[in-house]
């Protein structure tokens, strides 16, 4: 069983259905029991970090992802998730997981293309994903694959060892990241076609060992 | 580099896709679930669902379609007409949308808009916008009315202000329709999506007026827009959306990968 968790936070339902169409049993959920006792968990989150961080806390979910990265069990984190499980964000100034140490940034504004085009923020549709590094969760996934990406803030890990993939958007940024059996990506791999139906199917599959 | 969306628009009522045909009643074109799955697998980034349903005792149907159309595709799609209020819109999200277009009833009452995305967030909550040219006036100095009932009631808003007011309450995205273009398959209007999207920081997706390739090009490439929406010509096979987005990139446009 594959827990997805539920802390009132954006598309879940979206996720569930990808996981459906894929065959894999899931479960929407924020009893702590039901999550440490499930093989895998998916972390998802739309929304604003500080509210997000408060929601979490109030369901003692803080403590279960920590317990559950601790353990091993295979993580993964997309959107809103692969910001707070970093130390802190400039979204409301939030405190958050630090599963990964790093902090959370908001694109600089005004932002250009090289082209020297306007780029507007939030950073709204397909985009491509640099790999810099292997990861069996993006096993199979292509240079010229894009995924929908929605977003004004990005993830910057303190050690580059754990970003997995950059985007650029005016900048690069990481848009992978992942240490140990923990992997999150800011953009949403169950909207973004068969590349994110594939990650996901990935990582269903991955035993959460990652060498880096 | 982010690309530049090809984004196919189903106008559904009762259930099945149909397609306005001028002076001519509207005529049904096929399954909206079925066509969905069909421009999903062609490539298409995003997809735009109108319910025109006239009946609001019907509007359950809409939300089967819903339903059924997020089982089966996975990439972004919104939904719009006859969306109300926060209800209207909690109803097409948990259905399955990832986005929800209000058009009339922001004209409304515009606290729809800061509603919609204090509930649901900003990135659900795209203002659509019909747009007619007029004479500059005192209370439209753009020269670009709002108008609502397609194109037969004037609101007296100008257009440029009123995306500004609806990026300020918190719209996401803004889908702006020219009713002067709509249907008429000579090309979206250049002037006006360029006004708009040069002055607002939220994605425009241009509509009205896609006849050929060439229009999809132009307003991409010469009107800041962020995205194209494309209906007959695709509805009717004169391209499809393969076709469409191969041209564009080889014309430098960045699209999505998808052939």
């Amino acid at each position: 069983m594959i827990s997805i968790i539920d802390y009132k936070a954006g598309n879940l339902k979206s996720v569930e259905r990808a996981l459906k169409k894929l065959g894999f049993p899931c479960c929407i959920t924020h009893k702590n029991e039901e999550i440490l006792s499930s093989q895998r968990i998916i972390f998802p989150g739309v929304g604003a970090a500080g509210q997000a961080i408060e929601d979490l806390r109030h369901f003692g979910l803080d403590k279960v992802l920590r317990q559950a990265f601790e353990t091993g069990k295979p993580i993964l984190g997309i959107c809103l998730g692969a910001q707070i499980i970093l130390d802190k964000s400039k979204e409301n100034g939030a405190q958050c997981l630090g599963l990964i140490s790093g902090e959370v940034k908001l694109f600089p504004s005004p932002l250009f293309s090289e082209d020297n085009e306007r780029l507007k923020i939030p950073h709204m549709g397909w985009n491509s994903v640099h790999l810099i590094r292997e990861h069996p969760v993006m096993e199979g996934i292509n240079p010229a694959d894009e995924f929908y990406f929605v977003h004004s803030y990005y993830p910057v890990p303190a050690s580059d060892k754990c970003v997995i993939g950059t985007t650029g958007y005016g900048i690069e940024f990481p848009s992978i990241i992942g240490h140990k059996n923990l992997i999150a990506m800011q953009f949403h791999p169950e909207k973004s076609g068969t590349p994110g139906l594939k990650i996901l199917k990935n990582f269903c599959t991955w035993n959460g060992h990652y060498v880096e | 580099m982010l690309s530049k969306r090809i984004i196919p628009c189903l106008d559904v009522r009762d259930g099945k896709t149909t397609k306005g045909i001028k002076f001519k009643e509207n005529v049904d074109i096929g399954d909206p679930v079925e066509m969905a799955g069909f421009y999903y697998k062609e490539g298409a980034d995003e997809i735009v669902f109108y319910d025109i349903t006239a009946s609001s005792e019907k509007r359950n149907i809409m939300i089967n379609v819903v339903r059924r159309v997020a089982e089966e595709i996975f990439i972004p799609f919104s939904v719009g007409g006859g969306i109300r209020n926060i209800e209207d819109m909690r109803a097409v999200l948990l259905a399955g949308a990832e986005k929800v277009s209000v058009n009339t009833a922001a004209v409304d009452y515009p606290e729809l808009i800061s509603e919609g995305a204090k509930a649901f967030g900003s990135q659900c909550i795209v203002l659509g916008m019909d747009v007619k040219k007029v004479a500059p006036t005192q209370s439209t100095p753009s020269g670009y009315e709002v108008v609502t009932h397609g194109g037969r009631t004037f609101t007296g808003i100008d257009a440029l202000a009123w995306a500004k007011k609806a990026e300020d309450s918190g719209a996401g995205e803004i889908c702006l329709n020219s009713i002067d273009a709509d249907g008429a398959q000579q090309g979206y209007e250049i002037a006006l999506t360029s006004l708009i999207s040069g002055n607002v920081n939220i994605p425009v997706i241009a509509s009205g007026g896609a006849g050929n390739i060439n229009h999809i090009y132009d307003v991409l490439k010469y009107a800041e827009a962020d995205a194209a929406l494309i209906a007959s010509i695709i509805h009717y096979g004169t391209y499809t959306i393969r076709q469409i987005k191969y041209e564009l990139h080889s014309r430098g446009i960045k699209v999505r990968n998808t052939w």
